[in-house]
């Protein structure tokens, strides 16, 4: 199995405060889903928004979809940026556009027709259950459904990877469950999942590998032995 | 929350459009976006094109009104004349050649030969002394030869022509008052050049004036260039409505700096047209010239997009999703 995300002894810091990550090493398979679990202000978000290049690493190597993220130069963001989906805690989406325009955005970026981004759209939003609130605007719906509009605009141009920083957060109990289930469902298609959370509850049962990370530094046995060695294939790729 | 389903209708992969069909389709988007954006504040849209207009009209207006001016410099100059006063020696077929051998000199329009009786009957007829000269025993009027240039002639040649004149032989004197035709032209000269600066001083304000409508654009759609960075968008992608909200102010603000400066020649046509006729000059008031026309809305299209182009790119490098 290939691996989608690849970190290799990553550290980071913002300025001059604390390091938030501490020699890091991990892996992504393709096609794989994984949890990354930890206390609030323990890296989980950092390590998320490295993955998504909204962050440069100040030491170690990351190659996320096969490429040297160091190698990345600032006008190839955007097209890396268009192979990852992500969900954040606030969804951030455009208080003034509609549903269906949120969720449009990522095919509209990559110039889908206007018939194609129509279907696609209302395609995501039956997956996620909001078929009949396409044309509401988002101050108008609740937490869940703003979360939902949020993945729903994350899968619908269909990514390699999704990264889901606390995206139950603001769910209760049984959204949180169906947004998980949702979350499974995507990787069953193919796609790759990391989603960073602290409700340890609902991800136990999980069939899915855990990585726990705490004061900066994971706590993966299995990771952290096998990129002891850095294969210099994943990071001459890109 | 209803049910969920399988997504695998929303992540099937369709071919994307060629790239032709895809840069229409995208130059559409950003066109329809950015007509939105202005008609969404209508009044604060035609404020900035009117400010944008009032800036282009002056080097617009000021450039017709150069124009006029050049046309009744270009009349005035038909009426100056050189007058050949002939020596008394100088008898009537010799000034008769002289006169016809001048006519047909380049730079020369016409030279018309005015002999004493003749000029003696002008003065009589026109002067009022008409029982004063009875009174002289002989004309003391000299032979003359009127001599008008080309009107197309460069005033360097006329110059010349009317020195050269002035050193015939048979000439006793050559009067000319020209004087006041050369500043007049020389006020124009300079006139021109100071239109040219005022023109690029305007056009540095409309870009001004543009890239801070538009950066106040910018700020107000922050947090959405933030979300579009984030889901993958490129900098081209999110500049394009911007450069069209910037060539939008520069076409509404060229078409209003034109009907500024036709209606201001509407309001001037009849106090030139009787200034003019006190000068004996061309009479009718000339408008905004096609290139003139032209020029306005060159200049606002490209300094619309100037501005916008500009600010977009300055700002959209410290935009950047948290």
């Amino acid at each position: 199995m290939a691996d989608i995300v690849f970190f290799h002894r990553v550290s980071q810091r913002y300025g001059e405060g604390p390091e938030i990550l501490r020699d890091v090493s991990f892996r992504l398979g393709e096609g794989e889903m994984m949890f990354l679990t930890g206390p609030s202000g323990a890296g989980k978000s950092t390590l998320l928004k490295l993955i998504g290049l909204l962050a440069r690493p100040q030491s170690g190597q990351i190659a996320v979809l096969g490429q040297n993220i160091a190698q990345i130069r600032r006008a190839r963001i955007p097209a890396f940026r268009r192979q990852i989906g992500m969900i954040f805690q606030n969804p951030s989406l455009l208080n003034e556009r509609s549903v269906f325009d949120n969720v449009a955005l990522p095919l509209i970026i990559r110039g889908h027709s206007g018939v194609d981004i129509g279907r696609r759209v209302r395609g995501a939003l039956d997956a996620v259950g909001l078929l009949d609130k396409e044309k509401a605007l988002p101050p108008t719906l609740s937490g869940g459904e703003q979360q939902r509009v949020g993945i729903a605009r994350a899968v619908v141009a269909k990514p390699k990877l999704l990264l889901a920083d606390e995206p139950t957060g603001n769910l209760d109990p049984q959204m949180a469950r169906d947004v998980m289930q949702l979350f499974q469902r995507f990787n069953q298609v193919g796609v790759s999942v990391l989603v960073a959370t602290h409700a340890l509850g609902l991800i136990q049962r999980l069939p899915y590998r855990i990585a726990h990370i705490e004061h900066g530094h994971i706590e993966n046995r299995e990771d952290a032995d096998a990129t002891t060695d850095t294969p210099e294939s994943e990071l001459d790729a890109g | 929350m209803t049910p969920v389903k399988t997504p695998q209708s929303a992540a099937r992969v369709a071919p994307p459009p060629g790239w032709l069909a895809r840069t229409l389709q995208d130059h559409s988007r950003a066109l329809n976006s950015s007509l939105s954006e202005l008609l969404r504040k209508p009044v604060a849209t035609l404020l900035t094109a009117f400010v944008i207009g009032l800036t282009l009209a002056l080097p617009a207006g000021l450039d017709t009104v150069l124009r006029n001016l050049d046309v009744v410099g270009d009349s005035l100059q038909g009426s100056l004349r050189a007058s050949l006063f002939l020596k008394d020696s100088v008898d009537a077929d010799r000034a008769q050649e002289l006169s016809h051998s001048l006519g047909k000199r380049p730079g020369v329009a016409s030279a018309r030969y005015i002999s004493r009786e003749q000029a003696l009957d002008e003065f009589r007829q026109h002067s009022g002394f008409g029982e004063a000269l009875d009174l002289l025993k002989d004309n003391p009027l000299p032979a003359v030869i009127v001599v008008t240039p080309d009107r197309h002639a460069p005033q360097a040649q006329t110059d010349a022509l009317f020195k050269e004149l002035g050193k015939l032989p048979e000439v006793e004197q050559a009067q000319l008052d020209e004087k006041w035709l050369q500043r007049l032209y020389a006020i124009l000269t300079l006139v021109q050049r100071a239109v040219l600066v005022i023109a690029s001083a305007l056009g540095l304000a409309v870009v001004i004036v543009i890239a801070n409508t538009i950066r106040l654009d910018i700020e107000r759609h922050r947090e959405e260039i933030a979300v579009m960075k984030l889901i993958g968008a490129a900098d081209a992608f999110i500049r394009r409505p911007f450069l069209y909200t910037g060539l939008g102010y520069g076409l509404v603000g060229a078409v209003l700096a034109c009907a500024m400066v036709v209606g201001a020649g509407a309001l001037l046509s009849q106090p030139a047209h009787e200034l003019a006729g006190l000068y004996e000059a061309e009479t009718s008031l000339r408008g905004l010239a096609p290139q003139a026309i032209l020029g306005v809305f060159g200049a606002g299209l490209v300094l619309g997009w100037l501005g916008a182009f500009w600010t977009v790119s300055r700002h959209l490098k410290h935009i950047e999703p948290a």
